[in-house]
């Protein structure tokens, strides 16, 4: 294969407006968990959980192994996978260093487990490695419908619980003594991260959830601080990975991971760069109003 | 007890009215460890309470339990004359200082706005009275310089100042101070405490102020709690702040000197002496 034939397998439009209309459902799927990925990849980076979403990931991707299997609902086994292993991290792990080393050892268990059932799977291939790397090109109404429905039950769980959800995740000491239940909030929201990492699975697949539930807020946390801001750019920003990574991927035989994982990390260098030179800027304005106070440490690390 | 003072040292001050805190018989222990116990102690709207004692004395287990996070063993605690309530919002609170990560999608506005409402469900829908109520708060504590920074990037004492901004958001009758100084550098030790007092004496707030080094606030201290040991003394720094008394409480020879109105504790069993020789 020569570089030329590599591109062109790369980027191929031939047909693309007979094959635009194919494809309007994954569109719709693709743009709900940008969505959902935004919004809660907010909650993730505050609450320090990246771990936690790998670890989910691959048990998420285990449950779906096993419903492969035995022939049950990938949807539905990928999301029994991901509540449960949420759950056990929320109950289990308070503390981030205790939580970090129950995912290491987790995590492996469950990518083993995957493994294996996807071994003893016979049917096609094309099923087994989509789990891991992806698969949008084919979502029908019966699984757009159930996808959008999940997607919009954690929505509304997550507007109802935000502000005291931030508090908990801002200072929990001071939120536990102003009578914010912590701790449940701690579990309920390790739930919606189950549900929407089982979710995101389906189209970016087990390896690469990170690239829709944590690179687009952490891009947006490099340019603002300002939370309502935070969460729009976050969401913009993981929307347009996806859906780009769609169209992009639509006329080619590549899965549609590398177009969004590429486009998210663009964006997230991007962000960086501009990072960089705001911070620069605030410790120049920062000299001049003669405020030696204001940090500006970590900025950039 | 082989104490030389009697437990409760009358308020000065009495005749204002209910205490703000009020313990009965109050008990605290973990597993075999009696932290204190037959602990009866009346705090008063206005009054500067400084609770002191070496690491594991129970100090902020003292706060605990007024917070309504820890239960007593034994007795009773009444905060505002009913019993002590999670979440109560005539409480305050000023926890240690813990520095925010870099990247807190919060500015310090936005910090402030939690101690206002965020304990409330929901989104927020701003309203003119939420802005101009943080607003009021950013200016009392002096922080409106930075009121629209990344809260990340903002020094310990800027950070802790906003803590106190938080914890005046409800107008508390108690303010609950946990360690509020701690590695915060002198000139930002004298404005929290500033702020503080003035809440305490201007606002009339009782304040319990947790700490192991009284000297940042011995001006405005009114009254001391001192625990060690699974003992306790209770009285105005000058009664309890004697090489006697300590000496005591400790069993163990402790001399405590004063110097240009600083005091200095020497010879502490297990090491701590250096707290409060560090200003």
């Amino acid at each position: 294969m020569n570089f030329q034939e590599i591109l062109s397998a790369i980027f191929t439009f031939d047909n693309y407006a007979q094959l635009l209309p194919l494809v309007r459902n994954s569109l719709i799927a693709g743009a709900v968990l940008g969505l959902l990925g935004g919004l809660i990849g907010t909650f993730v980076m505050m609450r320090d959980l990246a771990f936690a979403v790998h670890g989910i990931a691959e048990l998420s991707f285990a449950g779906a192994a096993f419903a492969l299997l035995i022939g049950a609902n990938v949807v539905a086994g990928s999301l029994v996978g991901s509540v449960l292993a949420a759950l056990v991290l929320g109950v289990m792990g308070i503390r981030a260093r205790d939580r970090n080393s129950v995912i290491g050892v987790v995590m492996p268990f469950g990518l083993g487990l995957g493994i294996l059932f996807l071994a003893l799977y016979e049917g096609r291939a094309a099923n087994k490695f989509g789990l891991l790397t992806g698969q949008i090109v084919s979502v029908d109404d019966v699984q757009l419908n159930l996808l959008a429905g999940c997607a919009v039950v954690v929505m509304i769980a997550l507007a109802a619980i935000w502000r005291p959800l931030t508090f908990a995740s801002a200072d929990a000491d001071l939120a536990e003594a102003r009578g914010v239940p912590v701790r449940g909030l701690s579990i309920l929201f390790m739930v919606l991260l189950g549900v929407s990492v089982a979710l995101s699975i389906q189209v970016v697949g087990a390896l690469l959830v990170l690239a829709l539930l944590i690179t687009p807020a952490a891009a947006a946390l490099k340019v603002t601080s300002a939370p309502g801001f935070v969460v729009l750019l976050s969401v913009v920003f993981a929307c347009t990975s996806v859906v780009g990574g769609i169209l992009l991927a639509l006329g080619g035989r590549i899965p549609v991971s590398p177009y969004v994982t590429t486009i998210s990390f663009a964006i997230y260098l991007a962000c960086r760069l501009i990072g960089s030179r705001r911070s620069r800027r605030r410790s120049r304005r920062v000299d001049a109003v003669g405020q030696p106070d204001l940090r500006v440490a970590g900025s950039s690390a | 007890m082989t104490s030389t003072l009697p437990r409760q040292v009358p308020y000065p001050q009495e005749g204002r009215g209910q205490p703000a805190i009020s313990l009965r018989g109050a008990a605290l222990s973990f597993g075999k460890r009696t932290l204190w116990k037959g602990l009866d102690l009346d705090i008063m709207p206005g009054e500067f309470f400084a609770v002191l004692g070496p690491n594991g004395s129970g100090k902020t287990s003292f706060l605990k339990v007024l917070l309504g996070l820890q239960a007593l063993d034994s007795g009773t605690a009444r905060v505002d004359g009913r019993p002590i309530a999670r979440g109560s919002r005539t409480l305050g609170y000023i926890p240690q200082q813990k520095s925010f990560p870099p990247e807190t999608p919060l500015r310090a506005r936005d910090l402030v706005g939690l101690g206002v409402d965020g304990h409330r469900w929901g989104l927020r829908m701003r309203s003119r009275a939420y802005n101009e109520r943080v607003d009021g708060l950013l200016r009392d504590v002096g922080a409106e310089s930075y009121a629209d920074a990344p809260v990340g990037l903002l020094s310990g004492g800027e950070q802790q100042r906003l803590r106190a901004a938080q914890a005046l958001a409800t107008d508390p009758t108690v303010l609950l101070c946990d360690e509020p100084l701690l590695s915060l550098d002198l000139h930002h030790q004298q404005a929290v405490s500033s702020l503080i007092n003035r809440q305490c004496h201007e606002k009339n707030s009782a304040v319990v102020f947790v700490t192991h080094e009284i000297n940042p606030v011995i001006e405005y201290v009114d009254r001391v709690l001192y625990l060690a040991d699974g003992e306790f003394r209770v009285g105005t720094p000058e009664d309890v702040m004697t090489s006697e008394v300590l000496s005591d409480l400790y069993r163990s020879p402790v001399e405590v000197l004063h110097s240009n109105g600083r005091i200095v504790v020497v010879g502490l069993p297990d090491d701590t002496t250096h707290h409060h020789e560090s200003a």
